[in-house]
């Protein structure tokens, strides 16, 4: 006795069809527009602001959503952008059309990452808070060494001229707007997927583990499973994001993913609040053009660079004064929701109370 | 005689020098109400603890529904069927109280996260179907009009009811409860025996339950345990253990005198 | 070629023994503040950074002209330098940013103590400059005697023995004095040590005076014996320090020790041995065996939840 008919499941499977669609065209548009307008350097800090979209949700899914502390994101971004710039000059990929193939490197770089991210996941997961955190930013740097000491992906010099997407005259794109496309598709994918996975029962079970292991682990939830696949899944958008980078700028260095870069990831969950997706896609919006657009212009007129120290600041304030970041564990779309239900007086009731249980 | 679904010989945990618990045996079939009583530190939640796997036994064996459960997590256990609910209240405090019991549930759908990723049919009607199931429990014990508020702002007798809903949708044939009714007062009380009474009727439960109200544990338990310092001191029907005399010393005596 | 080989393998050992006995002194500051607030400290390692700083201006300022009247007074002014800047940067940290969170989750302390280690970094990078700075040479660099063949220097020996003071010192300070007891109470159990009567906040603050102050001794021995000093020195050595203080048993005295000489001896090796470029892994290496296999540290407790 199914509660819902084969008919409607499948009218549902095709309604949710459309919206990350339309998302995707709607971002890739945007590049389009804005290629006529802009210079290179604008244009390279919103491919930078897509690349940290995806980096900051899926280090969400991990911090925020599992109650895990990764401090190792960097490692894994550093995985997928190396093996996404070793990948492209494979000779055995000049088969594939130039768009194409760039659209498929980051699920490579993915894929190693995710690799990793099951490595690392799977020994980390009897430690709990703090250790977690001190383990997964020494296999950050493990990670960084061991790039460091190979003289195949370039050792300390790091890895240059790394190819980048070029214009697709057949769909009316520019070398740009080529590569912001690539950039919009895989955040597009990357948030839709988390989102989907957080809002279903299954994925329910990563927010249980945060919650209470122990009474997760007495409903039946798997939580070594549930953390190894938080780990995976995360990593695996860490080396996406990673890919994306290594072709925007063209240069791979291993001091480019210290700690300091996992940090700089952190920073934008806890400001957008960790366990709110939307939070940290605002808050990857802000933190990467504040540095680039605001702090620059600061920083040429002071000569020194202000951007860590007013980071780390907003760090420390927002854990004294706002801990739970701009949206805490809400979705911009349940301040939507709230906003509408205050208007229906019949709602009005139990949305109060809702707020209430928030606060 | 019905099926055995617990059975416990000899167990014994040992925390450094002390022994919470000594050769503790139980043999628990189908359908039965067992009560588990004794003094503050005799050693019961330590048994929860140990018959879930959340301890490791010093020694002694375990088997549910025939199977040993030394090699177990206790997320395996419940998939055996055993499952449980905690004396000090261990709710996913920020979720509403419909993902509490959805989470439960998740062990018997047939979706995985590929499907809910994609969103395939196969993921509407399972959730929809869990989503149903969850509805249906938490309308048994009067808390589906707030299933969407955040399980943590609950008042604490309800609190204590969404545990046990939570512990229902895992669809188990045995339950623990650690002492249910602690904190509420004696109708609420009497309510919730009532209703556990129901459910063990509905669902064909067996029940061991701690507890520390004497006059409710005698009023539905047909057979009662009593540990004091880690030994079963006693076991019998009610009326046997209210005319015990070590019960008398170790437990009623004790509380004659306050 | 027998001989040359024992003869580096004990210059290895006096080496490590000696970067050891630094990493010991930093673990300990940050094994104290974990056994009483359960945080790790990431802010300590830029203490220990600013620590090296006040004394490198002290030491190289002209008017005072330390470097001239090289010795043992010389040494002493430094270290009381390095300790009264860290231990008043320290107790500042602990009353501005961890306070004000005492009752929050740990986890918001932690990253609060991450945001103040990049604060100090950072604006030290600003104040002090990021080029490296040449610390200044109080103690001459000379060989003492030989042991095995092997000269051994008077730095190391300086490091020994003011290492060795200071521990011996605090763990007297810990075993023996009132505020000792009264800070392992409340390491062992924060209520039930204030039901005791027991002022917390100034036990805390003591704690972080003396973590710090460690950590400034350490900070003149790093200057001394590797004279390179910037802003980011702090962090690698840090985070080193914090995994010698887990790899002893976190909350243990004696296991920090143990621990940051164990840590400094294999790295020597390492280096010695095997490749320098690995050195900076070796460390977490370490720490990711010894949590697999005995979270607890060498001599640490574990401790179990409440169910």
């Amino acid at each position: 006795m199914a509660a819902l008919t084969d008919q409607t499941a499948r009218f549902n499977t095709l309604k949710s069809l459309p919206a990350p669609v339309v998302a995707m065209m709607a971002l890739i548009g945007l590049g389009v527009l804005f290629d006529n307008f802009t210079n290179a350097y604008t244009q390279f800090v919103m491919v930078l602001i897509l690349t940290n979209v995806v980096l900051a949700t899926s280090l969400n899914l991990v911090n925020g959503f599992t109650g895990q502390f990764s401090l190792g994101h960097a490692g894994f971004m550093a995985v997928g952008a190396y093996t996404s710039a070793w990948l492209v000059t494979r000779p055995e990929l000049g088969a594939l059309p130039d768009f194409l193939k760039f659209l498929l490197l980051p699920i490579g770089g993915g894929l190693l990452a995710a690799v990793a991210g099951y490595i690392v996941g799977l020994p980390s997961l009897r430690l709990r808070g703090d250790y977690l955190a001190i383990v997964t930013l020494g296999f950050g740097e493990i990670i960084r060494v061991a790039l460091l000491n190979s003289d195949s992906l370039g050792g300390a010099r790091g890895m240059y001229g790394i190819p980048s997407t070029e214009a697709v005259p057949a769909l009316g794109l520019t070398a740009f707007s080529a590569q912001f496309a690539v950039a919009s598709v895989w955040a597009v994918i990357t948030f839709v997927t988390l989102w989907r996975i957080v809002h279903s029962a299954k994925g329910r079970a990563f927010l249980s583990v945060r919650e209470d292991e122990i009474a997760a682990e007495a409903m039946g939830i798997n939580i070594t499973q549930t953390k190894v696949r938080a780990f995976v899944i995360s990593a695996f958008f860490a080396g996406v994001g990673g890919s994306l980078f290594a072709h925007s700028v063209k240069y791979l260095n291993p001091s480019t993913f210290t700690f300091t870069k996992s940090v700089d990831i952190i920073i934008m969950i806890v400001l957008g609040g960790m366990g709110s997706l939307t939070g940290s896609v605002i808050a990857a919006v802000i933190i990467t053009i504040l540095p680039e657009m605001v702090l620059r212009e600061l920083q040429q007129l002071t000569g020194i660079d202000l951007r860590m120290v007013i980071y780390s600041l907003l760090l420390i304030l927002f854990m004294i004064l706002r801990p739970s970041g701009i949206l805490g564990r809400l979705e911009a779309t349940d301040l939507w929701k709230m906003t509408l239900g205050r208007r229906k007086a019949e709602d009005r009731k139990v949305e109060g109370q809702r707020v209430e249980g928030k606060a | 005689m019905s099926e055995v679904l617990l059975e416990a010989s000899n167990v014994t945990m040992q925390f450094g020098g002390l022994c919470a618990v000594d050769k503790f045996n139980l043999t628990l079939r189908s359908g039965e109400l067992v009560g588990l009583i004794g003094p503050n530190g005799a050693g019961k939640t330590t048994c929860f603890n140990c018959l879930t796997s959340v301890y490791k036994p010093t020694s002694g064996s375990i088997q549910i529904r025939g199977v040993n459960t030394k090699p177990l997590r206790p997320w395996q256990i419940s998939k055996l069927g055993m499952t449980r609910t905690f004396q000090n209240i261990r709710l996913f405090r920020e979720l509403t109280v419909l993902d509490n019991v959805l989470v439960a549930g998740l062990q018997h759908t047939r979706h995985t996260m590929f499907d809910s990723v994609l969103r395939t049919p196969r993921h509407f009607i399972e959730e929809a179907r869990l989503k149903e199931r969850a509805l249906e429990l938490l309308a048994i014990f009067k808390l589906e009009g707030k299933a969407h508020l955040e399980a943590g702002g609950l008042p604490y007798g309800e609190q204590r009811r969404l545990e046990i809903v939570r512990a229902l949708a895992t669809e188990p044939r045995l339950i623990l409860l650690d002492e249910p009714a602690a904190g509420m007062n004696h109708s609420e009380t009497e309510d919730l025996m009532n209703t556990i009474a129901k459910i063990r009727k509905d669902f064909h439960l067996a029940v061991l339950l701690i507890e520390h109200d004497m006059k409710l544990v005698m009023g539905i338990c047909e057979r009662i345990i009593v540990l004091d310092h880690g030994v079963i001191i006693a076991e019998g029907t009610p009326t046997q253990i209210q005319s015990n005399p070590k019960v008398i010393t170790a437990y009623l005596g004790a509380e004659e005198t306050v | 070629m027998d001989q040359s080989h024992s003869q580096e393998f004990i210059q290895h050992v006096i080496n490590g023994v000696s970067l050891g006995s630094i990493y010991a002194l930093i673990a300990l500051g940050y094994t104290m503040v974990y056994g009483i607030l359960q945080l790790i400290n990431f802010a300590h390692s830029e203490v220990y950074m600013v620590g090296a700083f006040a004394a490198y201006y002290v030491g190289s300022n002209k008017y005072l002209a330390l470097t001239e009247h090289q010795g043992v007074g010389a040494l002493i002014v430094l270290l009381i330098v390095a300790i009264a800047a860290c231990s008043i940067l320290g107790v500042t940290i602990e009353r501005l940013a961890y306070r004000p969170l005492r009752k929050a989750p740990k986890l918001n302390i932690l990253i609060t103590a991450i945001g103040v280690s990049l604060l100090l970094q950072y604006s030290g990078q600003i104040v002090f400059g990021s080029d490296p700075k040449l610390f200044p040479e109080v103690i001459k660099d000379v060989s003492l005697f030989k042991i095995g063949g092997v000269e051994v220097h008077s730095l190391d020996v300086t490091i020994l023995v003011v290492g060795t003071i200071v521990m011996l010192g605090l763990h007297f300070l810990v075993q023996h004095t009132k505020i000792g007891i009264a800070m392992r109470a409340v390491s062992s159990n924060e209520m039930v040590a204030r039901l005791m009567g027991i002022n917390v906040n100034r036990i805390i603050s003591f704690t972080f005076i003396l973590g710090s102050s460690l950590a400034g001794v350490a900070s003149v021995l790093v200057g001394l014996k590797y004279p390179k000093i910037d802003p980011l020195m702090g962090m690698l050595f840090g985070i080193k320090a914090f995994v010698a203080a887990v790899l002893g048993g976190i909350g243990s005295l004696p296991g920090a020790m143990l621990g940051g000489v164990l840590l400094g001896l294999c790295e020597e090796m390492v280096v010695g041995y095997i490749s320098s470029t690995y050195r900076d892994a070796l460390a977490f290496g370490i720490l990711i065996v010894i949590l697999l296999f005995r979270p607890a540290g060498l001599l640490g407790s574990v401790q179990r939840e409440k169910v």
